[in-house]
């Protein structure tokens, strides 16, 4: 193997590369050396925060985390996954607080004793977007399950996340009341996000439900205009809850944190940032703040 | 760690159950990346033996290169093969995004680097005076390449299987290109990556020990034919 090198780079490679060894063995060396430090005690714990990639990928929680953290003098470690996997990571212990979307599913852990203290935040609503000339005629539709049935009759091209995701389970709720069981060639599931899924409905001109916020973030890029909305099941409602201490009594569940996080949203300047976030750079909310309010009055 | 026994459990349940859904996936798999990897032989191999017997100028510059791009982030190659496919893109007119030739596409362009810096290494085990010899004794130039093939058999089998271990192993730019669309571009990794967002921690480690046994098959065939005629003390 002969590399080509000018000269001057091969009288000090060698001791380049010794010293960029060194370096990285001495880093090496002290960041052990730091994990091996005890915690200091008075130090409050990081707050596990498990959220859907919704509130991750509009930018929301880069906006409120910084806020919460200055407030309260927590850290938050945000993990932005399907609202599933959130669920999933709140049933073993894995973190502190969940911020989801996914009523049905939520309550379930509610009845389980698994989360406590399930806080409406706020809502944003889902859209069918679909390919501009509308081939299934979704646009006439009276109803998102009628616009279904539209596109499953007609064998359009349908992209469904697939995720498990909240968005996905809300689909899947929306197939079972048009009374179909959506399959064939037509119907392609993602497994995928929903910056993803749009990118795919776009690019092979297909419809899909998507949630406001996302579609908003990524137009610019699409073939795809918003065809149905503004129905009130269509509504996205998103709830915090805390992971309940008692039923892991082995792990340290940070149920101080994690309240302290809820008590954070639910405050009313916190809730006014929500409804403004996203104004200024798509010219409508992306959320609107439900604080204290009952879920099922909640309208378009 | 009771996922991960469940987890080994259900993985052997559904193979040997033969289940449908995970065998097309596995097979997708395969597919996709024998493909790949052939294709990535077909380029590599022919250009390694070339920089490794050829002096021409600016040699020393294509070497560096390959060199470079022998660890040449999967994602980035994702991002490229993207931009050419999509249909915006100069390829777009062939609609081959979030298709399993995508995928191909993008794993070879991964493995083809791998595979010609290591066969240019094989090559260059061999003596640099060999072709002339081979030549001499009369060989076409068909003969000499394939004389050459066998000679460096051990050093390119392991430039096989470590193309194939690239793609195998490889996720980002199968997602990007593929859009792991179930019963089209869906291969073990990208599923794996889906379990794990769905939350079915159970299957995501189900799916991991088809995908290691999977890659230590492939691979341990390729050994075998790499080690196989060789006796110790020969």
């Amino acid at each position: 193997m002969t590399v080509y090198l000018p000269s001057w780079l091969r009288r000090y490679l060698t001791p380049l590369v010794v010293g960029i060894l060194l370096i990285g063995l001495l880093a090496g060396c002290g960041q052990k050396a730091e994990g091996e430090a005890p915690p200091v005690a008075s130090a409050k714990k990081p707050v596990i925060l498990a959220t859907t990639t919704s509130t991750m990928d509009t930018g929301l929680l880069d906006v409120l985390i910084p806020l919460f953290e200055k407030e309260t003098g927590y850290t938050v470690k945000p993990h932005g996954v399907g609202t599933g996997q959130a669920l999933a990571m709140g049933e073993q212990g894995n973190a502190d607080v969940l911020l989801v979307h996914a009523p049905e599913d939520e309550k379930k852990l509610v009845d389980k004793g698994v989360v406590i203290n399930r806080q409406l935040v706020m809502h944003n609503d889902f859209v069918i977007v679909g390919p501009p000339e509308d081939p299934a005629g979704v646009k006439e539709a009276g109803s998102s399950a009628e616009a279904f049935r539209r596109i499953a009759t007609q064998e359009a091209l349908f992209v469904s996340r697939g995720d498990d995701s909240g968005t996905h389970k809300k689909e899947k709720a929306i197939w079972s009341q048009a009374g179909i069981q959506p399959s064939g060639r037509w119907y392609q599931e993602a497994g995928a996000g929903m910056g993803q899924t749009l990118n795919i409905a776009s690019e092979k001109g297909g419809y899909t439900l998507t949630d406001r916020g996302t579609y908003l973030a990524l137009r610019k890029n699409l073939k795809l205009d918003i065809l149905l909305e503004g129905e009130k099941s269509l509504l996205n409602i998103y709830h915090v809850m805390q992971v309940n201490p008692d039923k892991f009594p082995d792990l340290e569940i940070n149920s101080e944190g994690a309240k302290a996080f809820i008590d954070f949203l639910l405050a009313p300047e916190t809730q006014k940032i929500i409804g403004d976030f996203g104004k200024d750079k798509y010219g409508q909310p992306l959320f609107f703040p439900d604080a204290g309010k009952d879920e099922n009055s909640l309208g378009m | 760690m009771g996922t991960a026994w469940q987890g080994l459990v259900r993985g052997v349940e559904l193979l040997v159950g033969l289940d449908p859904g995970v065998l097309e996936v596995v097979w997708l798999t395969l597919r996709v990346c024998g493909q790949a990897t052939v294709l990535s032989v077909l380029v590599g191999v022919p250009l390694g033996a070339f920089l490794a017997f050829r002096r021409f100028l600016g040699r020393g510059l294509v070497v560096s290169v390959v060199n470079t791009l022998m660890g040449i982030p999967p994602t980035v190659v994702g991002l490229w093969v993207s931009f050419l496919l999509w249909r915006s893109g100069p390829l777009g007119r062939l609609e081959l995004i979030y298709t399993p030739t995508a995928i191909v596409i993008a794993q070879a362009v991964i493995a083809a680097p791998l595979v010609t810096g290591l066969s240019m290494a094989a090559f260059q085990q061999l003596p640099q005076k060999l072709p002339a010899q081979i030549l001499a004794l009369g060989a076409s130039p068909v003969q000499l390449f394939w004389t050459l093939l066998k000679e460096a058999r051990l050093g390119l089998l392991a430039a096989v299987i470590a193309g194939f271990g690239g793609v195998v192993s490889e996720v980002g730019a199968s997602m990007m290109v593929g859009g792991n669309i179930l019963h089209h571009t869906r291969v073990l990794t990208t599923a794996i990556v889906m379990e794990v967002s769905r939350g079915n921690f159970a299957m995501a480690w189900a799916l991991s020990f088809i995908l290691l046994g999977l890659s230590f098959t492939v691979t341990a065939v390729l050994t075998l034919l790499q080690q196989g005629r060789r006796r110790y003390g020969d």
